[in-house]
């Protein structure tokens, strides 16, 4: 559409890439369903008619929590080896990551083994253990989903592909691991130190 | 532009053509147009569904003590037809707007993520197939299931599994999660293709009206959405696995769910609305000749809107006995969406003003959306007056002004649309004469069947109900009302035979058929898979005006 009488149309033409624009957009509405949930806990902090209440039953998760957030460190390493081409740095830091969060994992499932079966609190006993089970089981099952991604980022590369061509994808990935931290920071003040 | 000879495209044209592979190209494209009409149509369907389950309930009502459907169906009826009209025809027709026509609006070959889009198209029709299956599927414990039976909010402990045995409430559950993921992936979609995907010079200052009230539309499907879908979850963990989210009698709250839902629930009826206002802002300019009144300002409105909607919800409350400050917060709040609101209709109609106006079918159809708007609108802040509302909530003035936004103003706003746009989608025009039918059949069996609702509301009808006794002085109205709806029933059968006419021997609509100004009409109709053989730039706008007056184009003047 050339016009005789013409503007000279925009020489610089950048608009921001789609899949950032796509990720983003994901975790706004995963803040929007999580504090939904968020608002269910506080809201029924003192609710439950019967125990065992928070303040009986729940212990600080020290070192699922201190895992957790330093993984979120080791990704960034990994994401700067990768940039940087240095692979094996890459596969250590990647694996260390994929560690540290399968240890949260379990320390989570020690947590609810320990919580069902000696403290008998299931997600039926009480409001608390409805909230407690649905918050922290929403941010957990995040967390696995992640940890999908992750394991599969890991055994591509050690299968030989050249993962240094999908940068802008393992950036993604971090982005949301990011996020799956922040929200337990977020999970973990409202259960552990406010819902106490 | 060289023609070049694809080897292959010459041999796939000189094939025979074969139902198989036609289909196969249908369930397997991932071109926006194909989602687009894929939604549209999906959309109709259940549109005809839910407006026959309409008219069973209006031929119930027709009478006092009637006998048309028992008290049990007369519920599912009421469930399934405004379930799916917002969850099935009013969503997916956001997302078949969105997906047609905003590629073709800011010049982009395709949507951001084409195959997250038919992920998202299939998710939708296989949660609305899931929440119909329950009518054959839902037989679940004591005889008690088919069709859920708990209104289109579905309100808590009413759903709790001591109230609602049997499996129909989980089919509620589950068909609206499912095709929900489909409107927030459709959502993302629109987003990051409006975003990232405007042609050369499209900036967002440029960009059509329409695709800006969509935008800020998709961003409210994705905060807004999640909202029921937690709620849902909570749900589902109380009806199977006895969590207590909303069991009263173990301290949950049922009141809590109504937050949840309305949290959704409010924004929702915006987002309805927005497919609405977008068509007018494009339809009006062009049937007028004069450019958009107060381009800004519409745009700053439909942001207003947008923020806004989200701090209104417990409007729908007000008679649960909430504390007297959220009262007062909540109708104030509701009152300010008023403000935005009544911005938009003073443009559309100074937009109007002074044009040379054209009454084809489109513009019919927007001006008796703004007029039906309008008094939508006034009902509405009516209602925010919380003694006002506590006389008349869950009563038929409720049923009346919903109605008026939803059938008077985003019906009116979605035939306007297909009406405009229906030439570029197919390359056949639809006839003027029978629109015209269509338009002034419907206006006045929407009248009929609206206006005297709201009396029977004043008069103390309550809604939802299935039968009622004589000597109310309900009769009339319920009458008229009935009457108004068969004659809206005619009117959809005027535009179903003028789009299977259209579609058989229409007049060929050529590449613009209305004179207009934005970029979807320079390409041929319908326009090729690519789109646009060259990518598009843009100065202003109004791009196909600065085309078509390259002796005054509007770029001068912006």
């Amino acid at each position: 559409m050339a016009s005789s009488a013409t503007q000279p149309v925009e020489t610089e033409w950048r608009l921001p890439d789609r899949g950032t624009v796509g990720i983003i957009s994901l975790i706004l509405t995963e803040i929007s369903l999580f504090s939904i949930f968020v608002i269910a806990y506080l809201f029924y902090i003192g609710k439950s008619l019967t125990g065992p209440f928070p303040k009986d039953v729940l212990e600080f998760p020290v070192l699922a929590t201190i895992c957790l957030l330093s993984s979120s460190g080791t990704i960034v390493f990994a994401e700067h080896a990768l940039k940087h081409r240095k692979m094996a740095m890459f596969k250590m830091w990647w694996a260390v990551t994929i560690v540290l969060g399968l240890v949260f994992l379990y320390e989570t499932g020690v947590e609810w083994h320990d919580l069902i079966y000696d403290k008998h609190l299931t997600i039926a006993t009480n409001v608390f253990g409805s909230t407690f089970y649905s918050l922290v089981g929403l941010h957990a099952t995040h967390v696995i989903v992640g940890m999908t991604f992750l394991l599969i980022v890991f055994i591509v590369t050690m299968r030989g592909f050249p993962i240094h061509t999908q940068i802008r994808r393992v950036t993604f990935l971090s982005w949301y691991w990011h996020f799956v931290d922040a929200v337990w920071v977020v999970v973990f003040t409202v259960v552990y130190i406010v819902g106490r | 532009m060289a023609t070049v000879d694809y080897p292959l495209e010459k041999s796939r044209r000189q094939r025979e053509f074969s139902l198989s592979e036609a289909l196969y190209s249908w369930v397997a494209t991932v071109d926006h147009k194909r989602l687009g009409l894929m939604y549209m149509t999906s959309a109709i369907i259940f549109f005809l569904i839910a407006g026959v389950m309409a008219m069973v309930i209006r031929a119930q009502l027709i009478v006092p003590e009637n006998h048309v459907v028992g008290p049990q169906t007369f519920n599912r009826l009421f469930t399934m037809h405004g379930t799916t009209m917002v969850f099935l025809v009013g969503m997916p027709i956001i997302a078949g707007m969105s997906n047609y026509l905003i590629p073709l609006m800011i010049g982009a070959r395709d949507m951001a993520f084409p195959r997250l889009n038919a992920f998202g198209y299939w998710i939708f029709l296989f949660g609305g197939i899931l929440l119909y299956f329950s009518y054959l599927g839902a037989n679940g414990l004591f005889g008690a299931g088919s069709a859920p039976d708990v209104g289109w909010f579905a309100y808590a402990p009413l759903t709790e599994r001591a109230f609602s045995r049997g499996t129909s409430t989980d089919y509620w559950i589950l068909g609206i999660l499912v095709s929900g993921i489909g409107s927030i992936v459709s959502a993302i979609n629109v987003i990051a293709t409006t975003l990232s995907m405007r042609c050369k010079g499209m900036k967002l200052s440029r960009m059509p009206l329409f695709v800006w009230v969509m935008v800020v539309d998709a961003w409210m499907v994705i905060l807004a959405l999640p909202p029921l879908t937690a709620g849902q979850v909570m749900l589902l963990f109380d009806r199977y696995l006895g969590a207590n989210f909303f069991n009263t009698q173990a301290g949950g709250s049922a009141v809590l769910w109504q937050h949840f839902f309305w949290i959704f629930g409010h924004p929702e009826v915006y987002i309805l609305i927005f497919p609405a206002f977008a068509t007018v802002s494009e339809v009006v300019p062009v049937f007028s000749r004069k450019p958009i009144f107060g381009r800004q300002a519409m745009v700053g409105a439909v942001v207003a809107i947008g923020f806004i909607s989200f701090g209104v919800w417990a409007h729908h409350m007000f008679a649960v006995g909430m504390a007297p400050i959220s009262n007062i917060f909540f109708a104030t709040a509701s009152f300010l969406v008023a403000v935005p609101t009544g911005v938009k209709i003073f443009n559309w109609l100074a937009t109007i003003w002074g044009g040379k106006i054209r009454f084809a079918t489109p513009m019919l159809f927007c001006v008796a959306f703004i007029f039906q708007f309008l008094i939508a609108g006034l009902t509405g802040v009516m209602l925010a007056v919380t003694p006002f509302d506590w006389q008349l909530t869950d009563s038929y003035f409720v049923v009346a002004h919903f109605h008026y936004t939803l059938t008077g103003s985003f019906l009116f706003g979605v035939f306007a649309a297909i009406y405009y746009w229906f030439p570029k989608a197919t390359g056949k025009m639809l006839s003027e004469t029978i629109g015209k039918w269509h338009f002034w059949l419907l206006v006045i069996g929407f009248h009929l069947t609206f206006d005297p609702q709201h009396i029977l509301g004043i008069l103390g009808m309550p809604r939802r109900v299935y039968t009622y006794a004589p000597g109310r002085g309900w009769e009339p109205w319920n009458m008229i009302s009935s009457i108004g709806a068969a004659i809206q029933a005619i009117a959809i059968i005027c535009f179903a035979w003028n789009v299977i006419r259209a579609l058989i021997k229409g007049e060929r609509a050529g590449d613009d058929p209305w004179d207009a100004w934005t970029l979807e009409w320079t390409t041929t109709s319908p326009p090729p898979e690519y789109n646009y053989e060259t990518d598009p730039e843009v100065r202003s706008s109004r791009p196909l005006w600065d085309l078509k007056h390259p002796e005054d184009p509007d770029w001068k003047y912006e």
